[in-house]
């Protein structure tokens, strides 16, 4: 189990490894569909991100009455919806860090490595736990624009738990996954 | 009633008796006169009495409606709570038998791998989640209600108070504003639409009792379902049960872990492609631990799982062990003309229950 803590940089990300499961601590944005949309588009980001880990998610968030926030449910979203975007957002706004489910494609696996970057997968479905680990809402972006699945959410979380599937270095355990299961079919049928 | 009814009858034919004795005795005319005089007499006594039974019964009648009402109302109340009962565990706590077979899966992997650390995590999610009361998986999915009753059920205020109790389930947190109109994108945040929920009734006469399944697809899953027009060149398939096996094996590798896996099929041999894929899903409503009633099918089932778990696809697709938690396979008959295979794929989060209600609309007991 390696111990990623916050603030991250460049050198800690080029030292994981495809098959590295990880533990999170610290900060990350969560951004989908629409922010992606948007920075490609070529508009600023409403904070910065350089170096900064970006979550594909739609949390479910509860507004308290004091005005602060409670993340009730915060699993990933599929990522490959994002695959015409993401390398993009990573040479713009130098993110080092991507947290999604299924995987991505060659654009971000070449971006990854390009701009030093990691795709991190979380567990798909696993809600609750995913909840349990963050510890705060610090702040929201874009939720007038977006409302509040599509919006930046700035969370703090505590060992948020990832398995490396795609690395800096051209590795992706997605394409190796693929590419061996398909073989062994092929030897099956 | 009936036994009123028999004692009013003994008496009236009674009193006729008497007034036949009194004639027969007395043949003067005068007294038949008194006679006739007292029988007047008496019928007048017993119009009153009718009378006032005829008041009664319509006190009783209203009295009656009455009651209907109430308890008409009560069992709406009751269909309304159960429902929305049925929802809040239905998302937030996996049926047992998916259960074993997750811990099977867990305790199979090996140790301190990417595919036991996954596992771990969706162990853990599986109990935190119902001890929260929360659903399990953010993404609750379409909502299938399967409804088989009695001859009689109101099948209009049933899915009538299903929807009402769908929109307070979303409305408390059960359920994720999860319905967008096609077109416009737009959602409601109430769930329902045309579509939505997805609710079948199947009237059986020979039931006592209304049973109701609920199941809750994500979207994740859905998405890697796959139906197969047989025969499949391109994979080598024919219209027979090894081409059968050849898709569905395909179809288990195109998923890789997309689907959330470890993931259990639903399959239907044959149907159009409507109902196969209706029957497919179907299927997952049948236990784990069945077995096929039809011999070869059984022996499919088996070999789907045991060679999908060959394949090292692995949970969320990160390799390992198990990849497909369980099959299931039925038939529908087919056109000459088509031979489709409809697969439907159910995430880990396989959310399936079922109850049987009470003729007061309550929940009797739990199926699953
Ligand atoms: S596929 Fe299942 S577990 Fe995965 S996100 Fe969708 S509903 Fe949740």
């Amino acid at each position: 189990m390696i111990k990623l803590e916050y603030p991250f940089t460049k050198d800690k990300i080029r030292e994981l490894k495809v098959g590295d499961m990880v533990l999170i601590s610290g900060k990350m944005f969560t951004g989908r569909d629409a922010i992606h949309k948007y920075l490609h588009e070529g508009n600023p980001s409403p904070v910065d991100l350089n170096n900064q880990i970006i979550y594909h998610c739609g949390p479910v968030v509860l507004e308290n009455k004091d005005g602060s926030y409670e993340v009730k449910a915060a699993g990933p979203t599929t990522s490959i919806r994002e695959e015409p975007y993401q390398w993009e957002v990573m040479r713009d706004h130098g993110i080092l860090g991507v947290i999604g489910k299924g995987g991505m494609g060659p654009k971000t696996l070449e971006g990854n490595k390009k701009y030093g970057c990691v795709y991190f997968h979380a567990i798909g479905g696993a809600a609750q736990v995913l909840a349990e680990k963050i510890k705060s809402v610090d702040n929201v972006y874009l939720k007038e624009k977006f409302g509040s699945p599509e919006a930046i959410w700035e969370l703090t979380v505590d060992e948020f738990p990832v398995v490396v599937t795609m690395d800096a270095h051209g590795n992706s355990l997605h394409e190796k996954v693929n590419t061996d299961s398909s073989n062994k079919l092929k030897s099956l049928l | 009633m009936a036994v009123r009814k028999k004692k009013k009858v003994a008496k009236t034919s009674s009193t006729k008796k008497k007034v036949a004795k009194k004639k027969v005795a007395k043949k003067k005319v005068a007294k038949k006169k008194v006679a006739k005089k007292k029988v007047a007499k008496k019928k007048v006594a017993k119009k009153k009495v009718a009378k006032k039974k005829v008041a009664k019964k319509a006190v009783k009648k209203k009295v009656q409606i009455a009651k209907k009402v109430i308890k008409k109302a009560n069992s709406d109340k009751a269909l309304f709570d159960t429902m929305l009962e049925l929802t809040r565990v239905t998302s937030a706590e996996i049926p047992d038998d998916v259960q074993k077979v997750v811990l099977k899966a867990l305790a199979r992997e090996e140790k301190n791998t990417t595919a036991e650390y996954a596992m771990n995590i969706i162990q853990a999610n599986i109990v935190l989640a119902k001890k929260k009361s929360q659903p399990i998986c953010q993404d609750t999915g379409t909502i299938h209600i399967f409804v088989e009753h009695p001859v009689g059920l109101d099948q209009t205020k049933f899915r009538k108070i299903t929807e009402k109790a769908i929109v307070k389930a979303t409305q408390v947190g059960y359920l994720r504003q999860n319905s967008v109109d096609s077109l416009t994108g737009k959602n409601e945040g109430i769930n329902i639409g045309p579509g939505h929920p997805d609710l079948h009734f199947k009237e059986n006469p020979k039931r006592k009792s209304v049973k109701i399944s609920m199941m809750l697809k994500g979207g994740g899953c859905e998405n890697v379902g796959a139906q197969y027009s047989l025969p499949n060149t391109e994979l080598g398939a024919g219209r027979d049960l090894d081409g059968v096996r050849k898709v569905i094996l395909d179809a288990v590798q195109k998923a890789q872990g997309k689907g959330c896996g470890p993931g259990v099929l639903g399959i239907c041999i044959g149907g159009d492609r409507g109902s196969g894929y209706k029957y497919s899903k179907e299927q997952l409503l049948r236990m784990l631990d069945d077995t096929n009633p039809h011999p070869d099918l059984k022996k499919l089932e088996k070999d789907i799982v045991e060679t999908s778990n060959k394949l090292g696809i692995g949970p969320m697709g990160f390799g390992g062990k198990t990849t497909l938690l369980g099959c299931k396979i039925g038939v529908l008959n087919r056109l000459p003309a088509s031979f489709f295979v409809s697969i439907s794929y159910m995430c880990w989060a396989y959310r399936r229950k079922g109850i049987e209600l009470s003729n007061k609309m309550e929940i009797k007991n739990w199926i699953y």
